[in-house]
């Protein structure tokens, strides 16, 4: 049966502010963006308004525009800028 | 033969240089890069630091970042080992090696992919310094600099 959620994962202080390492959300609405998930999240954990416009976005593990429109069955991704290496 | 691994445990230099080569007699040059944990960072004494990734995405980004650098010079070998955990000074972090006929596309290809590994590959590192509490690492803008200049 196809899923009706997404699955959203958090990385390094994402995951710190959030407290979990992901969690499945149904989407409000279709086609809601990344953009928009992210304004609904800050509202969820108000640490995360501060650095939002810091924050990457990764749909299939794929780095990708916040507007672009999530699906059902996606993994999205949220983290700061990468620092490895 | 081309690899990439994410992998907690420390690497032995020789042993992947040597597997990383052999059977290939069109490999001319060998170059490889591996970074260490400093103990220091201006001054300040590190104690450790914990690099996160992001399992799949860190793999298949590494893996894209070696079919680039393929596009762009005649590599015959390459491998990308990127470590994750708490690691202490002088520990190994991350190693990348590229094997060509000739030395400069082994050493344009290896400066390449350390380049875009620092700023495309989903890892995060947190410092732990001397009477301080443990602070993620901020992405640098001259790493985004280094990034910039193979886009020409």
């Amino acid at each position: 049966m196809p899923r009706d959620d997404i699955h959203i994962l958090y990385f390094a202080w994402v995951r710190e502010i959030t407290g979990v390492d992901g969690e499945r959300l149904v989407l409000p609405v279709s086609g809601l963006t990344g953009a928009a998930l992210l304004t609904h999240l800050t509202e969820k954990y108000p640490g995360l308004k501060a650095r939002a416009d810091r924050l990457l976005i990764a749909i299939n593990q794929t780095q990708s525009d916040p507007e672009t429109p999530l699906k059902p069955g996606d993994e999205v991704a949220l983290f700061p800028p990468v620092t490895g290496g | 033969m081309f690899e990439v691994r994410v992998q907690q445990a420390d690497f032995d230099i020789n042993a992947e240089l040597a597997s990383l080569s052999r059977d290939n007699p069109a490999i001319g040059a060998i170059v490889t890069f591996t970074g260490k944990v400093r103990s220091s960072d201006k001054d300040r004494p590190l104690i450790a630091m914990t690099l996160e990734h992001y399992p799949g995405m860190a793999e298949s980004q590494m893996a894209a970042l070696i079919e680039e650098a393929r596009q762009r010079w005649p590599l015959e070998a390459a491998r990308i080992i990127h470590r994750t955990g708490r690691l202490t000074p002088e520990a190994q972090i991350v190693f990348v090696a590229t094997c060509s006929a000739h030395r400069h596309a082994a050493f344009e290809a290896a400066e390449f992919l350390m380049d875009w590994l620092k700023t495309k590959a989903p890892f995060w590192k947190k410092e732990e310094y001397e009477g301080a509490e443990a602070q993620w690492v901020e992405a640098r803008d001259a790493d985004d600099l280094a990034t910039a200049r193979w886009d020409a």
